[in-house]
C-alpha cells in the first residue's frame, strides 16, 4: 500500500521537474539545433505519458490488489491485448526513429555545400587546435615529425609546402554567422570528441580518420566546447569555445590573423 | 531427453572438498553469492569516493593518502586516481556483481534444483569457473597496487587511450595489462559456466518437465548462457587482440600516425574502431546477461506473491527469446557517434527500437500478473515490485538514446550514466535483492528479518531515484561524463548543486546497504528456522528440505505434472499447485 503511493509521488515529482525545466538545453543556435529540439520535444511527450501511466498503473495495481482476503483471479493472460499493446508499442518506438531520420540524414548523408568553410580540428591530449586555409584558400601539406606544440605548430605543417605558409590557426573556434561550415576531424593520439551544446551536434574524432562533419550557426556568441570522449587524465580540462561571429568581424579576425604570418 | 540423468559424485569428505574445492553447485552458488557481495561493496565504495571528489574536488582527506600515496599525494585526489576509480567502479560492478550474482551465484544454486536435477551437468567445470573467476578478481583488485596504479581508459578500454601504455597516461602500464588479462581470465571462466549452464538446462530437466513448464528463471538462466557462450568468447578474442597491441607490437587497433605525448609510434594499419565494433558485441549483449535473470526474477516473484498465474506465460518467454536474439544485433548504437559509417546507424537504430517491444511486452505482462491478485508484501516482493518501477524509469530512457537524431546530443553525457544505472545498474541489484529475500531461507535454513528488510528497501528505493533521477537532467544540459572534476566550465559550473545533491543521496544510499548486510549475517546465525515452503511457492525448490540435501531430491527423482505458476486454481484445495504434485 505504502509502496503504491510512494510510486505515484515519485511519478508526479519527476513530471513535475521534467516539466518545469529547470536543468535544461541552453537555446539552439541553429536550424538543426530547432529541429533537434522539436523530435526531442515529441519523444518526451511519447515516452513521458508512457512513463506517467506505467507508474501510475503500478501503483494503483498495488494498492487495488493487496491482500484483503478473498481469492485472485485465475487467469493465464489475454493473446488480444496482448497483441495489441505489442503492435502499439511496435508502431510507436518505430514511428519515433523515422521522424528523426531525417534530421541524422540532414547532419550525416547530406553533404556541405561546395561554398562551405573548410576548417580542421585536431584534438590532441588535452588541447583543441584549429586550421585555416590562408588567403590561397588551400591547407598546406602535413608531417607528424615537425609538430611542434610550444612553436605554434600542432598540426605539424610542413616547412617546405608553399600552400602551408599562410594557413591560419587557432586555439578556439570561430566561425561566421549564417555560413555553411565543414569541419574536417583529426586526432593525433587518443579518440576525442567535439560538442557543441547549442549546436545539438557531436562527434567523435578518431586518430587514423578524417572525419567530415558540417554545420551552419545562425546566432553571434561564444558558446563552450567540452571534449566529450574519454581521453586521459586531462580529459575534464580539455576546454575551447566556438565562437560565432558576423561576417564582417570574422573576415577581419581571418585578416589580422594572416597579417600576423 | 527429459529422462533423468544419474551422474553424480560422491557425497564430499572433509572440510576441504565440501566448502572450498566443492563440487556442489549449491555450494558454488554461495561462493559466488559471496564474491559478488565482496565486490559490490567494494565497487559501491569507489563510487562514493567519486560521487565527493566530483562536488569537493580540492578537499584533503588523509584516508585517501594513506590509500593512494601517489594518485592522492597531500591527500587531494588527483584526475587520474578519479578515473582509475570510475574504471574499477565499473569493471567490477559490470563483470564481478551484475555479471555474477544473478547468473552464477542464483542460477548455480537454484537452476539444477528448479529443472529437478541432482548438480549441474559439469560438476568439475563448475568449480573450476568459480575459481577461474576468483582467480580474475584478484588480479584486478591488483591493479590497483602496481606502479602507475589502475588503469584510467573506464571499463569500455577504448584505444588508442588504453593500448599505447605508460604514454597516454598513469595507470596505463601495468595497470592496463593486469586488466586486460583479467577481463580475458574472466571470460574463460564465464564461457565454462555458460556451456554448462546450457548442458544442464536441456539434458538434465526431470521428467515430465517440458520448456513450456520450466520457470521463468530458468528460461532467463538459459537465455543469458546463450549469450555469454557468444559474447564473452569474442570479448575474449578482443582482448587478446589488446594485449598484443599493448605488449607485441602489432597494430589490430593503432592506425599509423600517431603522436602520443610528443613521441612518435611506430604503429600502422590497426582501426580504433574494431575494438568499438568487438567490445561492444559482446558489451550489449551484456546489458542482458546482467538484466535478464533480473526479469526472470521478478516475474517469478510477483506470480508468486499476488497469488496469480503468470499473465502470458509464452509471451514472456518468446520477450526472453526475443530480447536474446535482438540483443547481437543492436551493439552500434552505443557508436553512433564513433565514426563508423552513418548509414549503419539507421539500421542499429531500428533493431534498437525493436528490442524496446518484447521489453515492454514483459512490463505489460507483469502489470497484468498483478492485476486481480491478492498481493502480499514480503521484501522480497517489494524488491519485485521495485524493480518493475526502475525498469520502467531506465528503460524508457532509452528510446531517446536508441535514436541517432538524438544521440547527437545525449551521447557520452550523464543521460546515458542515468540510463544505464537506473536499467542494468539499480534494476538489475534489486532483481538481486528480491532473490535474496526469496532464497535465503532455502540456502541458509533461516528466515531474513523481514522488519529490517522493508526497512532497507523504501530507504533503498528512495536513494536509487534521489541519485539517479537528476542524472537525467544534468544530460540534458549538457554534462558530460567521466569528467574528474566540473569547474573549468562555465555551465558545468551552474550545475554543480544538482551534482551536491547527488552526492548527499550516494553516501545516504551507501550507509543504509549496511541494513541489509546485517540483516544477510545476522539471520543466518539468529534467523528463524525455515519451513520447506515458506513463501506458499510452486516450483521444485520449495519441495526440498531448507537448506537442500547434498544430492537435491535425497535419491528421489521428480516428476513434473504441472506449469510453473498454478496459483489460486479453481477447485484446489489450496490455493496453489506445485509443479510435482499429481496431475
Amino acid at each position: 500500500m505504502l509502496l503504491g503511493v510512494i510510486v505515484w509521488i515519485l511519478t508526479v515529482v519527476i513530471c513535475y521537474f521534467f516539466l518545469g525545466h529547470y536543468w535544461w538545453f541552453p537555446p539552439p543556435i541553429s536550424e538543426h539545433g530547432q529541429a533537434y529540439d522539436a523530435q526531442f520535444n515529441a519523444t518526451l511527450w511519447v515516452t513521458g505519458v508512457i512513463f506517467f501511466l506505467a507508474q501510475i498503473a503500478l501503483g494503483y495495481v498495488i494498492i487495488r490488489f493487496r491482500d484483503k482476503g478473498g481469492t485472485a483471479k485465475y487467469s493465464h493472460g489475454n493473446n488480444m491485448m496482448e497483441a495489441l499493446w505489442t503492435s502499439a508499442t511496435a508502431l510507436l518506438f518505430i514511428g519515433l526513429v523515422l521522424a528523426g531520420t531525417r534530421i541524422w540524414a540532414a547532419v550525416h548523408f547530406a553533404e556541405a555545400p561546395a561554398d562551405a568553410l573548410r576548417i580542421e580540428v585536431l584534438g590532441k591530449q588535452f588541447a583543441w587546435s584549429f586550421r585555416y586555409p590562408g588567403p590561397d584558400g588551400k591547407f598546406g601539406r602535413t608531417d607528424i615529425k615537425q609538430i611542434n606544440d610550444q612553436g605554434g605548430n600542432s598540426f605539424g605543417i610542413d616547412e617546405k609546402d608553399p600552400a602551408g605558409k599562410d594557413d591560419i590557426t587557432s586555439a578556439s573556434i570561430k566561425v561566421p554567422a549564417g555560413k555553411p561550415i565543414l569541419l574536417i576531424l583529426k586526432s593525433r593520439d587518443v579518440i576525442h570528441n567535439f560538442f557543441v551544446r547549442e549546436l545539438r551536434l557531436k562527434q567523435d574524432i578518431v586518430p587514423g580518420m578524417e572525419i567530415p562533419f558540417h554545420f551552419q550557426a545562425d546566432k553571434i556568441g561564444v558558446y563552450e566546447v567540452p571534449c566529450s570522449e574519454l581521453c586521459g587524465l586531462g580529459h575534464h580540462q580539455m576546454r575551447t569555445t566556438l565562437e560565432v561571429m558576423s561576417e564582417a568581424n570574422f573576415e577581419k579576425w581571418k585578416q589580422e590573423q594572416a597579417a600576423q604570418k | 531427453m527429459s529422462s533423468p540423468v544419474v551422474h553424480a559424485h560422491g557425497a564430499p569428505q572433509g572440510f576441504i572438498r565440501r566448502y572450498i574445492f566443492s563440487l556442489d553447485h549449491k555450494v558454488i552458488g554461495i561462493q559466488y553469492y559471496f564474491l559478488a557481495l565482496f565486490s559490490v561493496f567494494l565497487g559501491m565504495s569507489l563510487s562514493v569516493l567519486m560521487r565527493f571528489h566530483m562536488v569537493y574536488p580540492d578537499a584533503k582527506v588523509s584516508l585517501f593518502e594513506k590509500l593512494w600515496p601517489t594518485g592522492a599525494a597531500g591527500g587531494i585526489m588527483t584526475p587520474e586516481l578519479y578515473l582509475s576509480l570510475m574504471t574499477m567502479h565499473g569493471t567490477i560492478m559490470v563483470f564481478f556483481v551484475l555479471t555474477t550474482a544473478p547468473q552464477s551465484g542464483f542460477g548455480n544454486y537454484f537452476l539444477p534444483i528448479q529443472i529437478g536435477a541432482e548438480d549441474m551437468a559439469f560438476p568439475v567445470l563448475n568449480m573450476l569457473s568459480f575459481w577461474t573467476t576468483l582467480l580474475a578478481l584478484v588480479v584486478m583488485v591488483s591493479a590497483f597496487f602496481v606502479q602507475g596504479g589502475a588503469p584510467l581508459s573506464g571499463w569500455t578500454a577504448y584505444p588508442p587511450l588504453s593500448a599505447v601504455g605508460p604514454l597516454s597516461g598513469p595507470g596505463e602500464g601495468m595497470g592496463q595489462t593486469l586488466w586486460v588479462i583479467s577481463i580475458a581470465i574472466f571470460c574463460g571462466a564465464s564461457l565454462m559456466g555458460a556451456i554448462n549452464f546450457i548442458a544442464t538446462t536441456i539434458d538434465l530437466r526431470a521428467r515430465g518437465m517440458s520448456m513450456m513448464r520450466l520457470p521463468l528463471t530458468v528460461w532467463s538462466w538459459f537465455v543469458t548462457a546463450i549469450l555469454g557462450l557468444l559474447g564473452f568468447a569474442v570479448l575474449l578474442a578482443a582482448g587478446v587482440l589488446l594485449l598484443l597491441d599493448r605488449m607485441a607490437g602489432t597494430s589490430f587497433f593503432l592506425p599509423a600516425g600517431l603522436v602520443v605525448n610528443d613521441q612518435i609510434l611506430n604503429h600502422k594499419g590497426g582501426s580504433p574502431l574494431l575494438w568499438q565494433h568487438l567490445f561492444w558485441f559482446f558489451g550489449h549483449p551484456e546489458v542482458y546477461i546482467a538484466i535478464l535473470p533480473g526479469m526472470g526474477l521478478a516475474s517469478q516473484l510477483l506470480a508468486t506473491f499476488s497469488r496469480k498465474p503468470i499473465f502470458g506465460y509464452r509471451a514472456m518467454v518468446y520477450a526472453i527469446l526475443g530480447i536474446g536474439f535482438l540483443g547481437f544485433f543492436v551493439w552500434g548504437h552505443h557508436m553512433f557517434m564513433s565514426g563508423m559509417n552513418p548509414y549503419s546507424a539507421m539500421a542499429f537504430s531500428i533493431l534498437t527500437m525493436s528490442i524496446g517491444v518484447p521489453s515492454a511486452i514483459k512490463t505489460f505482462n507483469w502489470i497484468g500478473t498483478l492485476w486481480g491478485g491478492r498481493i502480499r508484501f514480503t521484501t522480497a516482493m517489494l524488491f519485485a515490485l521495485g524493480f518493475v518501477s526502475l525498469f520502467v524509469s531506465g528503460g524508457i530512457s532509452g528510446i531517446f538514446l536508441g535514436q541517432p537524431a538524438l544521440d547527437l546530443y545525449f551521447h557520452d553525457t550523464y543521460f546515458v550514466v542515468g540510463h544505464f544505472h537506473m536499467i542494468m545498474g539499480v534494476a538489475a541489484i534489486f532483481g538481486m535483492f528480491g532473490g535474496t529475500f526469496y532464497w535465503f531461507p532455502k540456502m541458509f535454513g533461516r528466515m531474513m528479518n523481514e522488519t529490517l528488510g522493508k526497512i532497507h528497501f523504501y530507504l533503498t528505493f528512495l536513494g536509487v531515484y534521489a541519485i539517479f533521477t537528476p542524472m537525467h537532467f544534468l544530460g540534458i544540459a549538457g554534462n558530460p561524463r567521466r569528467y574528474a572534476d566540473f569547474t573549468n566550465f562555465e555551465f558545468m559550473n551552474n550545475l554543480m548543486p544538482v551534482h551536491k545533491f547527488m552526492t548527499h543521496a550516494a553516501i545516504f544510499t551507501a550507509v543504509v546497504q549496511l541494513i541489509f548486510v546485517f540483516n544477510l549475517f545476522w539471520s543466518m546465525r539468529k534467523g528463524a528456522k525455515a519451513p520447506v515452503n515458506p513463501w506458499d511457492s510452486t516450483t521444485l525448490e520449495w519441495t526440498v528440505s531448507s537448506p537442500p540435501p547434498f544430492d537435491n531430491f535425497a535419491g528421489k527423482h521428480p516428476v513434473v505434472n504441472h506449469g510453473a505458476y498454478e496459483y489460486s486454481v479453481p477447485g484446489a484445495a489450496k490455493d496453489y499447485i506445485m509443479q510435482s504434485d499429481p496431475a
